[in-house]
């Protein structure tokens, strides 16, 4: 299933750099975002995108993972020549991510 | 214990108004706060006002304040509301000096409006030439390329305005939660070193900053994530008890929804470590917040902490960044996209035949790659139209035009029915940052009577 189904998300910019929250709609499913939400899987999912590292963090207490990830936005939102500078629709991006259900393990 | 209600009537400058004034109105409020400055706003404006002294502050902060004056200012035994904005944007006591006038104009004498100066550190960074941030370099490096530098200032020269009886409070650049921060301070007398009550409050200021974000704006997903009315969103309004409780709800009857999920969402909006969020009051603690729905579009929000501020003020830096030249056309029916293709090849060949100099070219298909290019994007079925974007940076101007002028010879000499085009140039005002010793910068509070 697509991380869709279970997590919502938003991006947030600073400069060059993007941070992505997930947040599991469930607390449930907060195990299965940690096991499988990995800022590798994250880095490797924005091939072409980041070109910076990948930092996750987590906030156990809102079942959230966050993503902060360098050299996303062109050179910085004030100078980059992406449509979207911000990199608002990243978040959209991310719940596009194979998810394996834990049934399926 | 002692509650405020603190309405948000921004989430940044061009933001819709009528929520302001659905707040003013019906909101219960004791305080609204304007949040209307970008990070790269302040450095237009500080154009703006080498051109004119009177200007460079919000170019909408004249019809805001005569939508919301009128229904802030205390009437008989009806307490007033107080306003608190950074719509000063590069010139807090123009913006001031409108406002005074605008209340006297609508008949309201004796408001008091407070201007806080001080936030322009540009002497004070190119005396000290600070190293920036995002890259490799320095201050003086930049040159004459330099227009603007602003620190982020604090709540404590707004609280200081407030406890001095002020109305209305115009800022130019300050931590956008320290708006929010400033109230709370004023009303229940916060100490400026009890670090858990900052970091408290600084959650409160950072999930209402962005005004109609934790109300269901940026949210909505059909299917997923429905949120009624958009179109009528009410914007937000905190309930900030004096120990630094926080329930977050909006004007019963307005669109949008307060739920736990909006609130998660913009508590990590723009934020790094969530343990080091860094203001220049405090260093908020946000890993152990939780949220909780106790009503409908009421969410209890706690958990939040602070440790002591850090020894420096962030610095937003503006500079000339050369120029961007952009160029789009579009292409429908069968073979859109070979042919958005082909085009995409042509731009490329003639900028290298006609030798335009640029240092960066990017070169996309809207409606296919344009937001996360080839690799993210995938796709099963070919698009009904493409719109085809060429865009680059160069250092002169007539160089940026060259690059719009390729996309818009399109027409006669590219590919079949190309239709649409469209082009500009403009010029880049890129921000960095810097970090200032807090010392040297010295904010005041100068007062006006309308």
């Amino acid at each position: 299933m697509k991380l869709r189904e279970i997590a919502h998300s938003r991006t947030g910019d600073k400069g060059n750099t993007s941070n992505i929250s997930v947040i599991a709609y469930d607390a449930k499913h907060y195990p299965l975002l940690k096991e499988q939400v990995t800022a590798e899987r994250v880095k490797a999912h924005f091939a072409g995108v980041v070109e910076g590292g990948v930092v996750r963090y987590e906030l156990p207490n809102i079942s959230a993972l966050n993503f902060v990830m360098e050299q996303t936005l062109g050179g910085g939102v004030t100078r980059s020549l992406a449509l979207d500078a911000h990199g608002k629709s990243l978040s959209s991006a991310l719940l596009d991510l194979e998810i394996v259900p834990p049934s399926d393990q | 214990m002692r509650t405020i209600r603190i309405g948000s009537g921004a989430g940044y400058s061009g933001d819709r108004i009528e929520p302001a004034v659905e707040l003013a109105e019906k909101g219960d409020l004791d305080y609204l706060v304007f949040e209307c400055l970008g990070e790269r706003t302040v450095a237009l404006a500080q154009q703006a006002r080498m051109r004119n002294p009177e200007a460079g502050y919000d170019p909408l902060l004249e019809e805001r304040m005569r939508a919301v004056l009128p229904l802030c200012a205390a009437k008989g035994d009806k307490k007033g509301i107080k306003i608190v904005t950074n719509m000063g944007a590069a010139n807090p006591e123009a913006a001031a000096t409108k406002t005074a006038e605008i209340a006297r104009s609508l008949g309201l004498s004796k408001l008091k409006v407070a201007a806080i100066v001080g936030d322009d550190v540009l002497d004070a960074c190119k005396s000290n030439d600070l190293p920036i941030m995002e890259f490799d370099g320095t201050i003086r490096q930049l040159g004459n390329r330099l227009l603007s530098a602003n620190a982020y200032l604090g709540a404590e020269p707004m609280a200081q305005a407030l406890n001095a009886g002020a109305d209305v409070v115009v800022t130019g650049r300050a931590s956008d939660p320290a708006l929010f921060l400033a109230p709370m301070i004023h009303a229940f007398g916060w100490a400026m070193d009890d670090w858990n009550l900052l970091g408290r409050g600084t959650v409160a200021g950072h999930l209402l900053e962005c005004a109609g974000q934790i109300t269901g704006g940026y949210f909505a997903d059909p299917g997923y994530k429905d949120v009624p009315d958009l179109a009528r969103l009410g914007f937000p309004i905190g309930e900030v008890g004096q120990d630094g409780s926080l329930v977050v709800t909006k004007v019963p009857g307005s669109g949008g929804a307060v739920t736990a999920p909006t609130c998660k969402e913009q508590l990590l909006y723009e934020v790094h470590d969530p343990t080091k969020y860094f203001q220049p009051d405090v260093v908020a603690d946000f890993s152990q917040v939780s949220v909780e729905e106790i009503a409908p579009d009421r969410v209890r929000v706690s958990g939040g902490r602070g440790t002591k501020r850090t020894g420096t003020l962030k610095v937003s830096i503006g500079y000339l960044d050369g120029f961007i030249g952009e160029g789009q056309i579009s292409y429908a029916g069968p073979g859109a996209l070979a042919r958005g293709r082909l085009a995409l090849d042509i731009v490329r060949e003639r900028l290298k035949l006609t030798g335009v100099a640029a240092s960066e070219l990017r070169f996309d298909l809207i409606g296919v790659d344009s937001l996360h290019g080839p690799q993210v994007s995938t796709h099963d079925n070919e698009p009904y139209e493409v719109r085809v974007r060429v865009t680059g940076r160069t250092e002169k101007l007539r160089e940026a035009l060259r690059i719009g002028n390729e996309v818009e010879t399109l027409y006669t000499n590219g590919p079949a029915g190309g239709g649409g085009a469209w082009k500009s140039a403009r010029d880049v005002i890129a921000v960095a940052s810097v970090l200032l010793p807090r010392e040297l910068a010295r904010p005041r509070v100068h007062f006006l009577e309308a």
